[in-house]
């Protein structure tokens, strides 16, 4: 870098785009060959790993492989599902936590701070250690429905979307976000006479659309790939959401076609959402590097 | 700002309530109900009332015992040997099955042994199975944590260059990351095959020379086998968490670098690793957590096995607490595993303290 030399500086630059898109390569063509192979029938699939062909759309292609797995598997049920949880889950847990994150950092309140101190203490918590635990307190919480009183929640779908409502780490970026703003906001708005209600619905929230991208994105990630949680608590076929559907595609060792088809169908819609709204995705991550 | 607020305790009890109710009841209780159940004998569904069990289900989980043997001896005092001239020892099972005398062992069995001297020394344990998922998940974390943190900063490093199109190059970088883990293992059980695409490809590029194993299928590559892969899909998170810590270094330390003639090496060392300092120590602790809660990659392409080769303690816990329904022994796994990651975390943060 010392010295650089004008006739080579061209050579340096091609090097640079060489080693970046050999990187590429390597992050992109496990994709590449999911979807491609999703096309193409079993033994055409398995004697294009041999060469070049198997990143390549070439040869006889269908969309065989994505009727055989509609047919061996209730694929949109499993979508449906999966839609439903992962949206519910996403608009309460935004509602909730921004809610209580409001009352952290715009009221004062006795019990404030350790409430908030206890909440985050649970981000050293990891899903995986209190799982075992849950699902013995799932299996005996009461629920009042429209058909009456029933116990345990094992089956349904708010097994799937009440406990993962509220979280230390969304609530953490939602308090980061509102101590930014500038403090005068509220009281301005409640010397105007607005209530604390009021002061949240029509002062903060409208402010809050980047939190509210970047928690919606990390709850839309963790709950669309819920895999540990929903494969203990729901055996029912009709309320599984995609990725413990994919139980239905792991026996087969020669259906690879059907396995690529199932893999592509529900990653190809998290992808095309993702290339779209790629900036927000990573800023999303990033902010929670942010040290608080 | 806070001193102008006015006490309003009935609307901000009412505000943090919904959120701070249902973290009380999905995360605290459980949390507290897992030390608690762990010194019980609850299942998930009985008959029987549950009973306090006090630390046996840690001992059937944690217990370790060490047993020197002599070789058998024959009335002349020669050592015995086996048809191979291998030296015969007492049959283990005579000290840990129904032995007045060895009390401490009893129900344990043979982990692994090494020789020494004349004897042989046998590690024995309770739940060999058990210390078989806590070896691996150490290997997990000791190779990916140092090797994913590194190959995230080399690709922060190429990705915070001032090219045209570098945003492509991340977004690609990051497309693994929003891909389900379960899917890519899925996947990636395919790339793995013996006749699967990753030795067909390598079969190519040495012109036939190389014959792979198969990879998940064989007790010697397993592990390792998963630990690529799940650097592959998880590198590009912590990437651009190094790059968010990349661009808060000012750039007129650059500038200032570039006029003092710093070499490539001596900007990255004096200015940007220094300016990198709180992103390293969290980067450090997010992967080890993360990478201890390994699961799913398991769940779906090994299964623990060949030969417990690729167990691991969340697999464990999950396949005694839900498979075997036995809420006790998953909850004292999980109690086990948060002391672990909570104990490494805290040494981290002491290894990586600010020293002045």
């Amino acid at each position: 870098m010392s010295v650089i030399d004008p006739s080579n500086r061209g050579l340096q630059l091609a090097t640079r785009y060489v080693v970046l898109t050999l990187i590429a390569v390597i992050f992109a063509f496990p994709l590449v060959f999911m979807l491609v192979s999703s096309l193409k029938p079993d033994d055409q699939l398995l004697r294009d790993t041999a060469s070049l062909r198997a990143f390549l759309p070439v040869g006889d292609l269908s969309l065989q492989n994505y009727y055989a797995a509609f047919d061996r598997a209730p694929v949109g049920t499993f979508i449906l599902n999966s839609v439903l949880v992962t949206g519910v889950t996403v608009a309460l847990s935004l509602f909730v936590c921004s809610m209580a994150a409001f009352a952290f950092v715009f009221l004062r309140w006795s019990g404030r701070d350790l409430v908030l101190g206890v909440i985050l203490a649970t981000l050293i918590v990891p899903f995986e250690t209190i799982a075992i635990p849950l699902l013995l307190v799932v299996s005996k919480l009461p629920w009042i429905g429209l058909d009456g009183f029933s116990l345990g929640w094992l089956n349904t779908y708010r097994v799937q979307i009440v406990p993962f409502i509220a979280d230390g780490l969304t609530i953490f970026l939602f308090v980061q976000y509102f101590k930014d703003l500038p403090g005068d906001l509220a009281e301005a708005a409640r010397v105007e006479g607005a209530s604390n209600w009021q002061i949240y619905r029509k002062v903060v929230m409208p402010l809050a659309g980047p939190v509210l991208a970047t928690a919606a994105i990390l709850k839309f990630l963790v709950m669309y790939n819920q895999y540990l949680w929903p494969l203990m608590v729901v055996q029912e076929e009709g309320r599984r959401p995609v990725m413990v559907g994919l139980q239905y595609f792991f026996q087969l060792n020669r259906a690879w076609g059907e396995i690529m088809a199932y893999l592509s169908m529900i990653t190809v819609p998290v992808l095309a959402f993702y290339l779209y709204m790629q900036r927000s995705f990573i800023a999303s991550i990033a902010s929670t590097g942010v040290k608080g | 700002m806070a001193s102008r607020l006015s006490t309003s305790n009935r609307a901000g009890w009412l505000m943090a309530l919904p959120g701070f109710g249902l973290i009380v009841l999905f995360v605290i209780l459980p949390f507290v109900l897992a030390f608690a159940l762990s010194f019980t004998n609850q299942r998930l569904v009985s008959p029987n009332p549950t009973e306090w069990v006090g630390l046996s289900n840690y001992r059937a989980l944690l217990g370790v015992g060490v047993l020197h043997l002599e070789p058998e001896r024959d009335d002349a005092g020669n050592v015995v040997t086996d048809e191979n001239g291998a030296p015969e020892y007492p049959r283990l099972r005579s000290f840990t099955r129904n032995n007045p005398d060895y009390p401490h062992l009893a129900g344990m069995s043979e982990w692994f042994f090494f020789d020494r001297g004349e004897g042989r020394t046998y590690v024995l344990a309770s739940d060999v199975v058990f210390m078989r998922a806590i070896v691996n998940t150490l290997i997990f974390v000791a190779v990916v944590a140092p090797v994913q943190a590194g190959l995230a900063l080399v690709l922060a490093l190429l990705i915070n260059q001032r090219l045209r199109g570098i945003n492509l190059f991340r977004a690609i970088y990051f497309m693994p990351v929003v891909v389900s883990i379960v899917v890519v293992s899925l996947l990636w059980r395919f790339i793995y095959a013996e006749e699967g695409l990753l030795n067909n490809l390598l079969a190519s590029l040495t012109f036939g020379a190389f014959d792979g194993p198969d990879w998940l299928g064989n007790p010697r590559t397993a592990l390792g086998s998963v630990i690529a892969m799940s650097v592959w899909q998880a590198v590009g998170f912590h990437m651009v968490i190094w790059l968010s810590g990349l661009q808060t270094i000012s750039p007129t330390l650059y500038e200032a670098g570039a006029i003092e003639g710093a070499s490539r090496w001596q900007t990255f060392r004096y200015i940007t690793w220094p300016g990198l300092r709180n992103t390293a120590v969290l980067i450090l602790i997010v992967i080890t957590m993360q990478a201890f809660a390994l699961f799913a990659q398991i769940d779906v392409m090994t299964n623990g096995g060949p030969l417990d080769s690729t167990q691991t303690i969340v697999f464990q816990a999950v396949e005694r607490g839900y498979g075997r329904q036995d809420i006790s022994s998953g909850s004292t796994i999980s109690v086990f595993l948060f002391v672990l990651v909570l104990s490494i975390s805290l040494l981290q943060r002491w290894l990586t303290r600010e020293r002045r």
